[in-house]
C-alpha cells in the first residue's frame, strides 16, 4: 500500500471529472523556476490524500487536486499559466 | 445535425467481465464489455474503482491493452503485485460475468495516433500493456511505420503476450521485438541477465537521425534509466513520451 | 450507487466499533507522500521554535537527543480512512520544548524538511498531547515514515503529524498548511470526522 511516484498521466481521470478537455496535454509553466512542462510529464505523488504534481525541473508544487466525496479542490497557484491545445480559430463547428 | 449534448463530465460506468485470460502465472487479461464505450486510442488508460461490501473503496489506473474496435471490448491486463489489494482482486478473484466500475478512456498524451515516423517502444515489465495496444492498433490499420519494441522482463515466464508478439513479428511487416532479461534468460540466450543498456538501445532501437516517436512505460526506475540513455544517445527529449506506474497495488 | 465487489478488501482490514467514524483497521503502515522523501544527515538536522516576535529557539540533533524522552503507545487515524492501533513511539514531548518559551500566540504552523506545513492550535500540542518522535516500534524512524523525526499528534488526523519535522512557528491567527489550503479541514478531529473544509 506504499504510494509511489507517478507522473501526470495518472491525473487524467481525476482532471477529466473537472474539465471538459484533457488537461494532461496542456503545458504548465512552473511558478517556481519558470520551466514549461506538459502536465503529463509532471512528477506526481498520490492519489491520497490528494494528487500533488511537481515540476520535473525544480520539484516545486505546480498543481494539487483533492477529491472529496462531493467536491474537488484544484490548486493551481504553483502554475504561472496553463497552455491548453485548442482547435484552430475559425475551424468549422463540429457537427 | 446540431450537436446534441455538451461534452459531458466524465463519470464512472459499469462494465461486465465478458472473459478472462491468464497471461502468465501472475497476470490476467480481463475482457470487458462496456455499454456506450466511446472508443479509445492506443496508450490511453482507465481508472478502476472497487468497493467492498462495507463501503471501503479503492481506485487504480490500468492501461488499456486492446486496440479499438477490435471486437468492441476493452481489455485490461493486470499484473498481480505482492500485497496489492486491487491487483490481486482483479488478477485472481473477479469472476466472469461480474460487474466492475471504470472511468475512461483518459490520457491524451501517451498516445500513438498513427503518425508517420518510425516508433520505438521501450517496456519494463507490465509497462508493455499500453505499448501492446499500439502494436495491435498498427496491426489493425496495417500500418507501415516501422515499429521496434524492446521489452525488459525478469524471466521468460514473466513476458506478457509472448505468443502473440512472436506471431505478429512474423505476420505484421516492419515489427521487431527484442527481449531483455534482467534475472534469468532462456537457454542459449547470448547475453547474461541484466538491465537495459546503452548497447541494447543502440543496437535494437532506431538511430536518433530517424527521429522516431519513442514511448517508454514501466516502473519509475526503468523509465528514468531508459529516458537517460535515449537522451544520451541523442534522441530529442520532446519525442520521448513516458508513462511511469509506481508498481500499481 | 457504487457496484459492490463481494470478496474485495477483506484481506487486510476490518472495521471495528471503537474506531472513529468511517475508519478501517489496518495492520501494515501505509506510506503517503506529497513529494520526494528528504534525506537529512543528522549532523545537519535542526529543530527550531519561532515565537511570534521572530525569536528562535533551536536544537541540534545531539541537543535534541539529550532532552528527556518519553515512550508512548497511541492509536493513529489517517484521513484516507485507515487507523492503526497501539503504535509505539519514542520522542520528546512538545511540553519539554516549550518549557522556556513565553508566548501569547494561540496557533502554530508546523514545518517539515521538503516544505510541508500543517497548522495545529498550540493547545493541541501541549499537556502531553504531542511529541517529536524519532523512534517507531523500537527502531530509528525510517525516512519514508518521516525520519529522522516527525511530529506525532495522535488525537488529530495523521496528516497533522508532519513528517521530517524541523520546526514550529507561532501564529497569532490560524492559517492553513499544505493540505488545509487544498480542501482539508483546518482542525481535523477524527472523532468528529472533520476530513474536508466544512465537515
Amino acid at each position: 500500500m506504499t504510494e509511489h511516484e507517478l507522473d501526470g498521466n495518472a491525473m487524467a481521470g481525476d482532471l477529466r471529472e473537472v474539465f471538459a478537455v484533457d488537461v494532461t496535454t496542456a503545458v504548465a509553466t512552473c511558478g517556481g523556476c519558470g520551466e514549461p512542462s506538459v502536465v503529463a510529464r509532471l512528477r506526481v505523488w498520490g492519489p491520497a490524500p490528494g494528487l500533488v504534481a511537481r515540476c520535473p525541473s525544480c520539484d516545486d508544487v505546480v498543481l494539487r487536486l483533492v477529491r472529496g466525496p462531493e467536491r474537488a479542490w484544484l490548486d493551481l497557484r504553483g502554475a504561472v499559466s496553463l497552455q491548453v491545445p485548442m482547435p484552430p480559430l475559425g475551424a468549422p463547428a463540429e457537427h | 445535425m446540431a450537436r446534441t449534448a455538451l461534452p459531458g463530465r466524465l463519470t464512472w460506468r459499469a462494465a461486465i467481465v465478458e472473459a478472462a485470460r491468464q497471461e502468465t502465472p501472475s497476470a490476467r487479461t480481463l475482457v470487458l464489455r462496456v455499454p456506450d464505450w466511446p472508443g479509445h486510442l492506443p496508450g490511453q488508460h482507465v481508472d478502476v474503482r472497487l468497493t467492498a461490501p462495507d463501503g471501503y473503496s479503492a481506485q487504480r489506473s490500468y492501461s488499456i491493452a486492446s486496440a479499438w474496435p477490435d471486437g468492441g471490448t476493452v481489455e485490461l491486463t493486470v499484473q498481480r503485485v505482492e500485497d496489492g489489494e486491487v491487483s490481486s482482486y482483479l488478477a485472481e478473484d473477479l469472476q466472469v460475468g461480474q460487474p466492475l466500475e471504470l472511468r475512461g478512456p483518459v490520457g491524451g498524451w501517451f498516445v500513438w495516433r498513427n503518425a508517420p515516423p518510425p516508433v520505438l517502444l521501450l517496456a519494463g515489465g507490465s509497462g508493455v500493456v499500453p505499448l501492446m495496444a499500439m502494436i495491435r492498433a498498427r496491426g489493425d490499420v496495417r500500418g507501415r511505420q516501422p515499429f521496434r519494441l524492446i521489452y525488459s522482463v525478469r524471466t521468460p515466464q514473466d513476458a506478457l503476450y509472448a505468443d502473440e508478439l512472436a506471431r505478429r513479428v512474423r505476420d505484421d511487416p516492419g515489427l521487431d521485438v527484442r527481449f531483455v532479461y534482467t534475472r534469468k534468460t532462456p537457454d542459449g540466450w547470448p547475453d547474461p541477465p541484466g538491465r537495459l543498456t546503452v548497447a541494447t538501445i543502440n543496437t535494437y532501437g532506431w538511430p536518433p537521425d530517424f527521429a522516431p516517436d519513442v514511448f517508454v512505460c514501466g516502473p519509475t526506475s526503468f523509465v528514468e534509466a531508459a529516458a537517460d540513455i535515449l537522451v544520451a544517445l541523442g534522441h530529442d527529449p520532446k519525442k520521448i513520451r513516458t508513462e511511469r506506474f509506481g508498481g500499481t497495488s | 450507487m457504487s457496484i459492490i465487489s463481494p470478496g474485495f478488501g477483506g484481506r487486510r482490514r476490518s472495521s471495528q466499533p471503537d474506531l472513529p467514524p468511517g475508519q478501517y483497521l489496518t495492520h501494515d503502515f501505509p506510506v503517503l507522500s506529497a513529494g520526494p522523501t528528504p534525506r537529512i544527515p543528522l549532523d545537519r538536522w535542526q529543530f527550531t521554535v519561532t515565537d511570534e516576535t521572530g525569536a528562535k529557539h533551536s536544537w541540534s540533533w545531539a541537543e535534541f537527543q539529550a532532552l528527556p524522552a518519553e515512550d508512548v503507545t497511541v492509536d493513529i487515524h489517517c484521513v484516507t480512512k485507515w487507523s492503526k492501533l497501539g503504535t509505539t513511539w519514542r520522542g520528546v514531548s512538545i511540553d519539554t520544548l516549550f518549557e522556556n518559551i513565553e508566548t501569547t500566540a494561540d496557533y502554530t504552523m508546523v514545518h517539515g524538511y521538503g516544505g510541508y506545513t500543517t497548522n495545529v492550535p498550540l493547545e493541541d500540542l501541549l499537556d502531553g498531547k504531542a511529541w517529536v518522535a524519532y523512534q517507531f516500534d523500537g527502531e530509528p524512524l525510517a525516512p519514508e515514515h518521516g525520519g529522522p523525526a516527525r511530529l506525532v499528534v495522535p488525537h488529530l488526523y495523521f496528516w497533522k503529524s508532519a513528517k521530517w519535522v524541523n520546526g514550529i512557528e507561532m501564529l497569532q491567527q490560524d492559517e492553513p498548511g499544505f493540505w488545509e489550503e487544498a480542501g482539508y479541514h483546518m482542525y481535523g478531529d477524527p472523532w468528529r470526522e472533520q476530513r474536508y473544509q466544512g465537515d
